[in-house]
């Protein structure tokens, strides 16, 4: 395949990846490892390096509308960075012992994972009761609701912050935004409403994969022919999603849909992993 | 009621009463700081990549890449002067490289600004938390390098 062919492909895949994973919220690292590694046949770690890339691309540029709008918890982001950091450090490391063939298990383990988590319907529940951490930390916060700011507090701190470790490790590892596990650590265990939850975990997303970027970077897992047509369609196709779900409330069939292909997808990853083919 | 009383009460140094992030004018400041940094990294970033990525397929387009077994990156690309070098000489794949290093900064640079912003406001705590973070990546970093 020439390198035209190839950009070509890895472009408009990319850009589908990128508006899925934006209309799920899902992230679009979750079909490029499998588009890149089964269809493509490209390694790995190549396949990991470039979607870590696309990942920091996208959180980065979402996280600055919602920073804006000033539902991000800065203050519990920041907090949660040191343990996703140093699980991704951890990760990053990781990936250069452990085999292949393991890499891809886990994937198609957490890809399964996710979906799952996508399609669950979720209960909120807002805590208001003061922690001696929460109060330490000052980790609570307000957001805004139709010019009403609502009041919350946090919970299980110590919870949540080793469950973001484990998210760290995952998105070190696999070259993903891990933002299923994040938000299992948010809104599961500490209790967080679903709209500071999501903000302020893609807010730590763009950090996290930085710090196992920077590994994967001097470790020639980062490959310009590759990432370039990842990042530049992943990052067009999250565009055009955030503008559709402005558009259009959010669509129970489209998470099937999502779904569907995912655990395909995982299934793929799983068999050829077993196998030995990656 | 409440959202009056957060929006106008005045920054309070010892920070107990502060009620939340969005409560203070300066932690404001910081926000439209951070979304700036943010946007424009990654705005650049693209920008070079996909400069970069013209430059690349327009010399390559037809050469059969091998990307099924590892073999790192090229050569000129393996440090920062090599990919400088690249640049000046308007090799893509430098050109590309160098928009992917600046787009790995953005977060990190994001990170080094609220450090900067929690230090303003007297949040020695939070200085402290952020100053941590930038350190595990900078360890993250200099193993890189062992390696």
């Amino acid at each position: 395949m020439s390198v035209i062919v190839f950009t070509v492909i890895l472009l408009l895949g990319s850009y589908l990846a990128g508006l899925l994973g934006s209309l799920t919220g899902l992230g679009g690292g979750f079909i490029i490892i499998p588009l890149l590694t089964l269809l493509l046949k490209v390694d790995i770690h190549y396949a990991i390096g470039a979607s870590l890339v696309s990942v920091i691309a996208t959180s980065s540029g979402s996280a600055a509308a919602y920073v804006k709008e000033g539902i991000t918890n800065i203050r519990l982001g920041m907090f949660l960075e040191i343990a996703t950091t140093a699980g991704a450090f951890t990760g990053a490391l990781l990936a250069i012992y452990v085999p292949t063939h393991v890499i891809a298990i886990i994937f198609g383990l957490i890809l399964i994972f996710s979906a799952v988590m996508s399609l669950r319907n979720k209960a909120e529940q807002i805590v208001h009761k003061e922690t001696f951490l929460s109060k330490k930390l000052r980790l609570s916060g307000n957001y805004p609701v139709n010019d009403e700011l609502i009041d919350y507090n946090v919970t299980n701190i110590a919870g949540g912050f080793f469950m973001m470790v484990f998210a760290g490790i995952i998105s070190g590892l696999l070259g993903v935004g891990s933002g299923a596990l994040k938000v299992v650590a948010m809104d599961g265990i500490m209790r967080i409403p679903f709209k500071v939850s999501t903000t302020t975990s893609n807010f730590m997303i763009g950090v996290t994969a930085a710090a196992s970027a920077v590994v994967y970077l001097q470790r020639g897992y980062i490959h310009p022919g590759i990432a370039m047509p990842v990042v530049i369609g992943v990052l067009l196709g999250a565009i055009s999603g955030s503008k559709i779900l402005v558009h259009t409330p959010s669509s129970k069939w489209l998470r099937w849909v999502f779904a569907i292909v995912v655990t395909v997808l995982s299934v793929q990853m799983i068999y050829n992993g077993i196998k030995g083919n990656i | 009621m409440e959202s009056k009383e957060t929006y106008n009460s005045p920054v309070p140094f010892g920070g107990d009463q502060q009620k939340g992030i969005s409560g203070s004018v300066k932690d404001k400041d910081i926000q439209v700081i951070i979304g700036w940094i943010l946007r424009g990294g990654v705005a650049i970033s693209m920008i070079l990549v996909f400069i970069g990525g013209i430059f690349f397929v327009y010399r390559h387009g037809y050469s059969i890449p091998d990307y099924r077994t590892f073999k790192g990156v090229p050569v000129f690309i393996h440090d920062f002067g090599g990919i400088i070098n690249g640049v000046i000489t308007f090799k893509g794949q430098a050109i590309i490289q160098l928009g992917i290093i600046l787009l790995i900064a953005t977060p990190i640079i994001r990170v080094a600004f609220s450090a900067v912003g929690f230090l303003l406001e007297k949040d020695y705590l939070y200085t402290f938390i952020t100053l941590i973070v930038l350190l595990i990546i900078l360890a993250s970093m200099i193993s890189g390098y062992a390696g």
